[in-house]
């Protein structure tokens, strides 16, 4: 028996180039060509989908009701059914998805985008912390992140050679992504917080992404080999960091056993680890082998817009069952400091 | 084959709701205590607890408001949201309405069978005109705060309409005493009179200061749940017939800003799924967004109460009083508390107290039906549900 009411598949993912610096451009600007070319990929036109979803956040763009304006990018007249969440867009495609299973909506479109470029995004994202006790002292997402891989590696789950051979593994899997900002070999560098060095850290761009999510039939008519979305689920943790063992990922654990995952063996998983010691934490999670493709796009280690690169990882595990290369494919998302929130998606395709 | 035999949507049920007591400001809690306060209400008047809730959906508008960026990873222990799912909606000033929509569409996918959806804004915490303020590259100012971009509006509804100038000054008189009997209400101007609200300041011509709403701290906050958990509800729940999302952009050529297609759509949508076919006479009370009394007028031309041209003949007749043939704002609306992102989710939960027989002195004796409103950005993002006392027939 089917775990939902109606089948839903990934049948379309688009995303822009990941770019240090995006100056010359509005968000608009960089929202609408990835809009246009996921929409043109199912042939389907704005006021064709029966629900559109966005996910972003004001801090970044440095400004109140951001998303307001991104959203002339879609076309939206005549009025459209439309949300939005201040969040990864992998949380949108989540909303998108439940109106989907209402049946109100056969067909959704998903977007997210993030300019970190404007400002200085590891003080940007102090802002997310307890606003009484905590980000007054401004503690950064590197510095917090140090904190979990120091904790790793005191509990004998890796160390810095480990960490760094993740980072090395992502850039080069990277080589055959157009859309990366890092590939290739890339010198793992300074300590930027001990013991994370340049090469434990993600990159700092800007970009977009884009989903079309189809119900059933229709999804077999748009794409070729649809990627089902078998399960799906979200968990958030304790904010504070002293209430969480850092060496642990319990929510995505949760979300994962309500996603399903553990019924069978993935071939590929998409996580967003933004930083190395994160790849550690999720792994042992999500209880991947050796046999799993980790990162095949080269992960958040090679581009990490911040907000869309959790929409990414859905986008970049659907797109390898669109092309053949993986029949049963884990995604995951995180938000806020050292894996707080966690989304886990399973994809699959239609066995040959 | 796009189902597995589960046809259609799960009911679902209103059966708790909490709101703080909305103020200037709240400065004995935290943010995290202003939320944690309407929920423990909503979770009490339910009888339930934190366990039996399965996810939280959250919203507010802009984070500048309270220079906390996505609070709801900070709020997460406060809403006994540990180990479980928890979303945050963000759609401006209509968030409230559809962040329970998000929240309502939960336990109709049957993804969840019991969420409990919170809206808030605690405005002392920062400085809500500053945060609206914030210049940025490529796009046009919009530097007047709120007031002054839907004044010109205002105005070319009186134009178009030919209303007299006093028919904003009657819905505000008329929401200021319905907010005395409002115990959660912001506003309690007991010595309110005509004369007081026709003689405040001018702000943006032709809105006078007592025309505007208060800026408040505030939370909302709903149990929703699906038909068996209705059925344990100690009090009448009240059962969503309809609910629907519209937004259009904020500025184009052919845009209507004072009766804007997107409201239009929103409505006809939500009287579709709930079966209504003459809203005037099939609905019994309306909690409508309005944050400028001519917003009231306008709206009841927008959403299909009157016709073009004739919403402010409804309000100099004394249609949409309290003990009018249609009440409008029975709380107060929003006229008398304004906690920006909560004020959405207030209006839906305003409509589902009246169909519950649970409003107290603001009660409209006898409602069965009640439409929740809000509307958000430049008059382009609207959210509506529509509640009755009795379970919707599929």
């Amino acid at each position: 028996m089917a775990r939902y009411a109606r089948e839903v598949a990934v049948v379309a993912f688009a995303q822009s180039d990941h770019l240090r610096r995006t100056d010359e451009l509005s968000e608009v600007e960089m929202v609408m060509p990835v809009l246009h070319q996921v929409l043109a990929a199912t042939g389907l036109k704005a006021g064709e989908i029966g629900f559109t979803c966005s996910g972003s956040s004001d801090y970044l763009a440095g400004r109140a009701f951001s998303f307001t304006m991104t959203l002339d990018g879609v076309g939206a007249w005549p009025p459209i059914s439309e949300s939005h969440v201040e969040m990864d867009g992998a949380w949108a495609l989540y909303e998108a998805w439940v109106k989907i299973q209402t049946g109100e909506a056969d067909t959704a479109l998903v977007y997210s985008y993030g300019k970190s470029s404007p400002g200085s995004v590891r003080d940007v994202l102090t802002r997310q912390l307890d606003p009484y006790y905590v980000a007054p002292l401004w503690p950064d997402s590197v510095a917090l992140a140090a904190l979990q891989a120091q904790a790793l590696i005191d509990a004998g789950e890796t160390d810095e050679p480990a960490l760094a051979a993740i980072g090395a593994r992502s850039r080069a899997a990277a080589e055959t992504n157009p859309h990366a900002q890092l590939s290739g070999s890339v010198p793992q560098g300074d300590y930027q917080v001990r013991p994370l060095r340049t090469g434990d850290c993600p990159p700092i761009g800007d970009g977009v992404a884009a989903v079309i999510l189809a119900a059933g039939d229709l999804a077999r008519q748009l794409c070729e080999r649809p990627a089902w979305i078998t399960g799906i689920d979200h968990r958030i943790e304790a904010h504070s960091l002293g209430l969480r063992d850092l060496t642990d990922s319990p929510s995505t654990r949760i979300a994962a056993e309500h996603a399903g995952v553990f019924e069978a063996p993935v071939d590929t998983a998409e996580l967003h680890a933004p930083f190395s010691s994160q790849e550690v934490v999720l792994r042992k999670a999500l209880g991947l082998g050796d046999g799993v493709s980790v990162n095949p796009s080269g992960g958040a280690l090679a581009a990490n817009p911040v907000m869309a690169a959790g929409l990414i990882r859905i986008g970049e595990a659907a797109a390898r069952i669109h092309r053949g290369e993986s029949d049963r494919a884990v995604a995951h998302a995180t938000s806020g400091p050292c894996l707080q929130q966690n989304l886990v998606a399973v994809l699959e395709g239609d066995r040959a | 084959m796009s189902t597995t035999g589960r046809s259609g949507k799960e009911p679902v049920a209103v059966v708790g709701i909490g709101q703080t007591k909305h103020v200037a400001a709240r400065h004995d809690v935290s943010i995290a205590g202003l939320v944690r306060e309407a929920a423990a209400r909503a979770l009490a008047d339910a009888e339930l607890t934190w366990a039996d809730i399965d996810a939280v959906v959250i919203g507010k508008a802009p984070d500048f408001f309270e220079g906390v960026m996505m609070p709801e990873l900070y709020l997460a222990d406060a809403l006994g949201a540990v180990g479980k799912p928890m979303l945050r909606v963000h759609t401006a000033g209509s968030v409230g309405g559809s962040t329970a929509l998000v929240a309502s569409n939960l336990v109709a996918a049957r993804v969840h069978r019991t969420v409990l959806t919170l809206a808030f804004e605690k405005q002392s915490e920062s400085n809500a005109m500053w945060g609206l303020s914030l210049p940025v590259p490529f796009q046009q100012p919009l530097l007047a705060g709120a007031g002054g971009f839907f004044a010109p509006h205002v105005r070319a509804y009186m134009r178009r309409t030919g209303a007299p100038d006093t028919v904003g000054s009657l819905v505000a008189y008329k929401d200021r005493r319905n907010a005395l009997k409002n115990p959660y209400a912001h506003l309690h101007e007991h010595d309110i009179t005509l004369e007081k609200v026709q003689a405040s300041p001018m702000l943006w011509d032709p809105i006078r200061y007592s025309e505007t709403c208060p800026s408040s701290d505030g939370a909302c906050a709903m149990v929703l749940t699906d038909r068996a958990g209705a059925a344990r509800s100690p009090k009448p729940p009240a059962w969503v017939h309809g609910g629907a999302m519209r937004s259009e952009p904020t500025l184009f050529a052919g845009k209507d800003f004072v009766s804007p297609q997107a409201g239009k759509d929103c409505a006809a949508d939500v009287y579709r799924q709930a079966g209504i076919t003459d809203p005037r006479r099939e609905i019994d009370a309306v909690e409508m967004y309005v944050p400028f009394s001519w917003y009231e007028p306008m709206w009841l031309e927008n959403l299909g109460f009157a016709a073009e041209g004739e919403g402010w003949k409804l309000t100099e007749a004394g249609v949409t009083e309290l003990d009018g043939d249609l009440p409008v704002n029975p709380s107060g609306g929003v006229l008398s508390t304004n906690p920006i992102g909560a004020s959405g989710m207030i209006r839906f939960a305003e409509a589902a107290l009246q169909v519950r027989g649970q409003a107290g002195e603001h009660q409209v004796p006898g409602a069965r039906r009640a439409l929740g409103h809000a509307y958000g950005g430049g008059a382009q993002f609207f959210a509506m549900w529509l509640v009755g006392a009795e379970e919707p027939t599929p």
